[in-house]
């Protein structure tokens, strides 16, 4: 029963499985230094998606810090959050949360982790998609792949008609003429 | 009140209002031919890289973002409309200041030379720079008995190496009380609309937005004002509540107080129409 539950900060730390370089890696592919932190808290508070993530964006630097690898990389948050900078805004030591976020989702994907939010990882990979194709991201597309991938062609049948009919989603792709220029840019 | 366009800047649609806010598109054409300013598109512009492009590639964002900054022509400023289009294509550059690494990975790539003070703003600068009494002195009641709540969602706020840039917070407010508008004071003027999580998680973005149209309702607003097109199609798209308050683009309402006909192509695009309202208020035929 315990082992299914998830860390909190609360819990006592147990040093056994931590990561000890894990901040250092972090520090190192963000840009940010993350030791700066001092858990005031103040980011956990202005966040908008509190409600919906796993920790919120302090408790993502502490697992961090502390070394607690798996969980920060498994955390719904890094997904959830949209990167809308409203908590590196609050941070009295100018943490840049959102790039913290960039980082450890990059991590994640690098090195397989079970990740919480597969379809948001999804979504980016059909945006990159079209940008690859077009030069210009394609909304129809993009949510035409999405929603055929989940097999959940209904939920937003409604809204994506009304959509089509007042032309705000596009058959057609706006294409950019140079596009090996703008191809050349992904990685093979 | 038309001027002949007297200034030229390069001008950064972006995806969005290229496609799903063309509405947002005209009317900011629209607005900035009024004040004289003429909007000349980047040629053959592509992506900023959007949300996506950074969350799986930090190379990958630099690169797409800067293919823009290698078009941009130098000696006039970059004008973009969209936030997110706006702190892609800024923390670029911010990274060709300060990164001798990033330098060189654009020479490399581009082989174009960027414009080193090339100015990348959002069209609130313009608009701030702008003696806009002059434009707005003969119109201050045009929008009298229109009562709105100011949206700016996230725009305000940037990462902490952007954060020194000017910040345009009560522009939206000043210039539409100034026109006759009633703007309404309210708790959800920079509450994050979640952007892309209306795609991937609507089951979080829906109590959120919401609760946005309830606080704008609750406040007596006939209107939510938005500068970003992103908010504008997730306050349409998403909120389940009845009834609707309509979501304006600024452009939109700027230009129509400055006494535009020019609009029908604009309230055809919205989801949720603000016609019924605009006309009572006289604003549109």
């Amino acid at each position: 029963m315990e082992t299914n539950q998830q860390t909190s900060i609360t819990d006592p730390i147990k040093t056994k499985d931590l990561d000890l370089n894990f901040v250092a890696e972090i520090k190192q592919q963000s840009g940010v230094n993350i030791s700066r932190c001092l858990h005031c808290r103040c980011c956990a508070g202005g966040c908008h998606f509190h409600m919906a993530t796993d920790y919120p964006p302090n408790h993502i630097i502490r697992l961090v810090q502390l070394g607690f690898r798996k969980e920060a990389l498994e955390s719904s948050t890094i997904w959830l959050c949209v990167g809308c900078n409203t908590c590196s805004v609050q941070c009295p030591m100018a943490i840049d949360m959102a790039a913290v976020m960039d980082a450890l989702r990059q991590t994640a994907i690098k090195e397989g982790a079970a990740l919480a939010e597969p379809d948001i990882l999804n979504f980016h990979k059909d945006v990159l998609h079209t940008i690859k194709r077009h030069g210009r991201t394609h909304k129809l597309e993009i949510m035409m792949r999405y929603k055929a991938r989940k097999l959940d062609l209904f939920s937003d049948f409604v809204v994506g008609t009304k959509m089509f009919a007042k032309r705000k989603l596009h058959f057609r792709p706006s294409k950019v003429k140079a596009i090996d220029e703008v191809r050349k840019t992904f990685k093979p | 009140m038309n001027m002949k366009p007297t200034i030229e800047v390069s001008y950064f649609p972006g995806c969005s209002l290229d496609s799903t806010a063309t509405e947002n598109n005209l009317s900011l054409i629209n607005l900035l031919n009024r004040l004289g300013i003429n909007l000349v598109e980047l040629d053959d512009w592509s992506c900023c890289g959007s949300s996506s492009a950074h969350s799986l590639d930090p190379e990958l964002a630099f690169d797409l973002a800067n293919r823009n900054l290698s078009l941009a022509p130098a000696g006039r400023p970059l004008i973009v409309a969209c936030p997110n289009c706006l702190l892609r294509l800024r923390e670029a550059q911010y990274h060709l200041e300060n990164d001798e690494k990033a330098r060189i990975r654009y020479e490399e790539t581009w082989g174009r030379p960027v414009d080193p003070k090339l100015q990348i703003q959002h069209y609130f600068e313009l608009l701030d720079r702008k003696d806009l009494l002059s434009f707005t002195k003969d119109l201050v009641e045009k929008l009298n008995g229109l009562k709105c709540v100011i949206y700016y969602g996230c725009m305000l706020w940037r990462p902490p190496s952007l954060r020194h840039d000017k910040n345009y917070y009560g522009l939206m407010e000043k210039i539409l009380a100034s026109l006759g508008a009633t703007v309404l004071p309210w708790t959800f003027a920079t509450q994050c609309c979640g952007t892309f999580l209306s795609v991937t998680r609507p089951d979080v973005i829906t109590p959120i937005a919401n609760k946005i149209i309830r606080g704008a309702k609750d406040a007596g607003a006939d209107f939510i004002i938005t500068a970003c097109a992103m908010c504008h199609m997730n306050l349409e798209i998403r909120p389940t509540v009845k009834p609707m308050v309509p979501t304006l683009h600024f452009t939109e309402i700027f230009s129509l107080a400055l006494g535009t006909d020019d609009y029908q192509e604009w309230f055809s695009k919205h989801l949720v129409d603000p016609s019924p309202v605009l006309r009572s208020k006289g604003l549109i035929q």
